[in-house]
Order: structure tokens, then sequence, then C-alpha cells
């Protein structure tokens, strides 16, 4: 059984495995990460950081070991709750992952409609936002049109709107020129000093080196080392 | 439910081409079956102005006393499904026979004996206008003394009977056969646009979205593809009803029954049946979908 949780922790994983048929992405991953961390996991690619994140917001079960998510127990979470699960989640998707047919605004209300917000508080909360991330005048083009560090700029907003408590980004500046990494991972630490703990996956030292915090580095699905900049 | 109806709008209109596949489908189908609905209640009226002119001769042995003539006619009218009963004489039933021979009753002229007998006309209440019932009223009538046959159209009735079953289950057959042709249709045209939209719902389900935040504009797309599909069927059915309706009427009926269109309460059937067609179809692609 997982031990108890320390009252800081938002995230913990105890002795977690995730295979894919006879391919093993994680191996025993144990970890702990508190409330407003702001944390790295590094390495190189098919090290296990995508499939980490995942497990995180039940992308995917885990094969083996327990995930405790803010008090929720993933190996025994029902269907009904793995939306709520998420709902305590803003992911950023390498990819961006944006609706194309949808309007920038669309594409960030999404989140705020899913969990039942009144459309006047929609309106001024997606709008504010956008002001956030620099992308209001934008509010009405469709996410094709916008260059790869405007979108993930929108991902990012879709991300905050919903105060999540955790922040997860998946390679967020890996597409992206130096300055619009800047811009990202300057919103990713305003959002960190208002709270939210921030885990992101990247293999970006740059970075991680300009962010600061703590840093696990995975090879071949396994933690190597932790390291704190 | 009025955001989840705007987002429907929204999706249709952002999914033209599959939305206008989907409708169109539904207004083939439920155009299809309507026709056939449209063709069924007329045949059915027709059968049924037909029926309703039923009635039964109750022949009499020649020579029958005229003093019982009386007492036959009040058994016959207390026999249960008879509405009223008419004596017509030998002498009338010949001149019957003569108008109805018109140029041809100079044929009748030689006759030195009428040879028609004394007859009973038997009408029936509408409810008795089947032909089970005429057939047990007919058999009442025929065991009366002094009935010495009776005569009701046997064959032509049977015959009509039996179509009009036909009908009925060919119809009822038919019927099924579209319902669950159209609903296939649907579902595949729905699990279409469900594809072509599989990382918006992927995305949804990642930001948190329930899986009835997710059903829900598509259900509501099903009933409103439905309506208009339904809508668009029945209209173009309308339009070919009138183009051919008069022509049938002449043509077929010679004017003595009067072809009619779907009543109100048929069209409306149709339309939920419409409606309900586009939703289950959405129901069970998106219900398949949301398991993968």
């Amino acid at each position: 059984m997982i031990e108890k949780q320390n009252d800081n922790s938002i995230i913990r994983m105890f002795h977690v495995h995730k295979t894919y048929g006879a391919v093993k992405a994680l191996i025993d991953i144990t970890l702990d990460i508190s409330k407003n961390e702001l944390l790295f996991i590094s390495g190189p690619s098919g090290a296990g950081k995508t499939s980490l994140l995942k497990l995180l917001y039940y992308g995917e079960p885990v094969s083996e070991g327990q995930v405790l998510i803010d008090g929720m127990n993933l190996s025994r979470i029902s269907y009904n709750r793995i939306p709520i699960l998420r709902r305590k989640f803003g992911i950023i998707f390498q990819d961006y992952k944006l609706i194309a047919t949808k309007t920038v605004f669309d594409n960030v209300a999404i989140v705020l409609e899913a969990i039942g917000k009144k459309r006047r508080f929609i309106e001024k909360k997606v709008r504010s936002v956008l002001r956030t991330v620099g992308m209001e005048r934008s509010i009405h083009s469709l996410p094709p049109t916008l260059s790869g560090g405007e979108q993930q700029r929108i991902a990012v907003a879709r991300a905050i709107v919903g105060d999540p408590k955790i922040i997860l980004a998946d390679e967020p500046t890996g597409n992206l020129d130096e300055d619009s990494a800047d811009i990202i991972l300057n919103l990713l630490k305003r959002y960190h000093i208002r709270g939210a703990t921030i885990v992101i996956a990247t293999h970006d030292k740059e970075l991680m080196r300009k962010a600061g915090g703590r840093v696990i580095h995975l090879k071949q699905g396994q933690i190597q080392s932790t390291q704190i900049l | 439910m009025i955001i989840y109806f705007k987002r429907a709008i929204k999706d249709i209109l952002d999914h033209r081409f599959l939305s206008v596949v989907t409708i169109i489908t539904i207004a083939i189908s439920i155009l299809i079956a309507s026709a056939f609905a449209l063709f069924f209640v007329n045949v059915s009226g027709i059968v049924n102005s037909w029926q309703r002119g039923i009635r039964i001769m109750a022949y009499l042995e020649p020579n029958s006393p005229e003093i019982k003539l009386l007492d036959i006619k009040r058994k016959i009218q207390d026999i249960k499904g008879v509405q009223d009963v008419q004596f017509i004489s030998k002498k009338e039933a010949l001149e019957r026979l003569k108008d109805q021979m018109k140029h041809q009753s100079s044929l009748l002229d030689d006759l030195k004996e009428n040879p028609l007998p004394d007859a009973f006309e038997v009408r029936l209440k509408e409810s008795f206008q089947n032909k089970d019932q005429v057939e047990m009223l007919a058999d009442q009538v025929k065991s009366l003394s002094l009935v010495d046959d009776v005569e009701y159209g046997q064959v032509w009735l049977g015959r009509f009977t039996n179509i009009l079953n036909l009908l009925k289950v060919t119809g009822y057959a038919m019927s099924v056969l579209f319902f669950l042709a159209t609903v296939l249709i649907v579902a595949n045209t729905i699990r279409l646009v469900l594809y072509s939209r599989r990382e918006e719902v992927e995305i949804m389900r990642l930001v948190g979205a329930t899986d009835r935040f997710i059903r829900a504009p598509f259900y509501m797309e099903g009933l409103i593809q439905g309506a208009l599909g339904g809508m668009i069927g029945l209209a173009a059915l309308f339009v070919l009803f009138m183009a051919i309706s008069s022509n049938v009427e002449q043509g077929l009926t010679s004017g003595m029954f009067t072809i009619r269109f779907l009543s109100w309460e048929t069209f409306f059937g149709i339309l939920a049946c419409s409606m309900f067609v586009g939703w289950i179809g959405c129901f069970l692609s998106i219900k398949q979908f949301l398991k993968q």
C-alpha cells in the first residue's frame, strides 16, 4: 500500500511501472512533487518523459504501482471521475492540440464550458487570460492561421484558464524559437508564482537553467538523478 | 440546453458537408418511407370505401307466402350488426336489372315469367363491415326459414381483405426495414462526422469534459438533422403528391375517391420518427466512439 501522503505533496508516484507490450517505458518510479513546486523531467527522446506525464492525468493507466494526485488514487479511479481528475490539470502539449475549426476564443473557452461556467463569466475570463498571454487581438482567429509560438501561447491560455492546481507541459518550447520560448517560460513562471505546481517535461537545458527548480533526469525509463538548479 | 443547442448549430455549420450528407440521407429515407405510408393510407381508404358498400342479399324461396315476409324482415332486423333491411320484390328486382342493362334491356322483354326471386337487401353497421363479420351475419340470415340463398360478394370481399392484409404486413415490414436501414446509414454518416472530429473529442476529454458534455451537442445535432431531413423528405413528398395526385385520382378511381395527403397526425408522427432516427443513429455511433 502507498504510504500516508505528505501534507505538502500534490503528486505521489510509488514504484510505478509502465509497459507497452514487451517495452518497458517506465521502471520503478517513486516520486513526490510538492504543492507549488516547479519540477523539470528531463532526459533524451524515448526516456519516458511523456509516458510519465500521461500517467499523471490518466491518459493511460499504470501497469504497476500507484499514483496519487491531490488525494485521488488513480489505481482506484472510476471512469466517471476521470474528468474531475483532469480538471485539476492544465496540460500543454508539444503539438499544441488546438481544435483547428474553432476560434482562439472557443479553444480556450471549452475548458470553462466543460465545467458549466456561465457565458458572461467565460467571456470575461477568456479575454483576461488571452490578454495575459498577449493574444487578445487574435481572439477570433483560427489556430492554423497563427505561428507556432502564438499557438503555444493559446495552449498556455487554455491550460491556465480553469485555474488548475497543476500545470503539465510536454516539451512546451520544443518547436519554438528562443524569443517565443522565453515568452512561454515567463508565462509559466508567472503562474507558478501565483501558487500552481508546474511539471515540465523537456530536454532543453537552457530552459531549465533559466527557470531553476528541481530536475529529475530520466534514462531508459528510470530516474537517474535529481538535481536542484 | 440553449448552450448545447447553439453549439449544435455551430457544429453543423462548421461541418457543413457531412451535415448536408446526413440530412439528405435522412430526407431520402423519409421520402421513401412516407411514400409507402401515403400509398398505404390511400389504398386503405379505397378498400374501406368499397367495404362501406357491402350488403347482404337474402334471396327467398319461390312463392314464399307474403304473410311471412314481415316476420322474416323482423328476424333479420333483430340480428346484431344489421343496420336496415329493405324488401325487394321480384318485380322491383327485374326493373332494377332492366335499368342496369340499359341498351340490352330489350333482351328481357321476351321473358314469359320473371325468373328473379323476392329478396331482402341487408345493410350492415360500420363495425360489422369486414369479412369475418359479414360471413357470420350471412350464415345467420341463411339459416332463417324461407331464405333460399345469400349473396354478398364473397369472392371479391375475400380477395380485397387478403390484399389489404398483405398491404398491411408489407407496410409494417417495409417500415421496420426502412427504419433499420436509415438508422444504420445515419449511424455510419455520424460515425464519419465523429471520425473527422476525433481530435476535438480527444481534446475535450483531456480538458476535463464529461462524456455527457461531449455527447449532448451531438444528440442535439442528431435531432436537428433528423427534423430537417424529415421536413425536406415530407416537403418533397408533398410536391410529388401535388404533381401526380389528380392524374391518379382520375385514372384509378374514376373520381369516386379523393386521394388525400397524410393527416397532420401522420405528418408529425413521421417527423418525430425522423428526429428519433437522427438521435438513435447518433446515440449508437457516439456510444461506440466514446468507448474507444
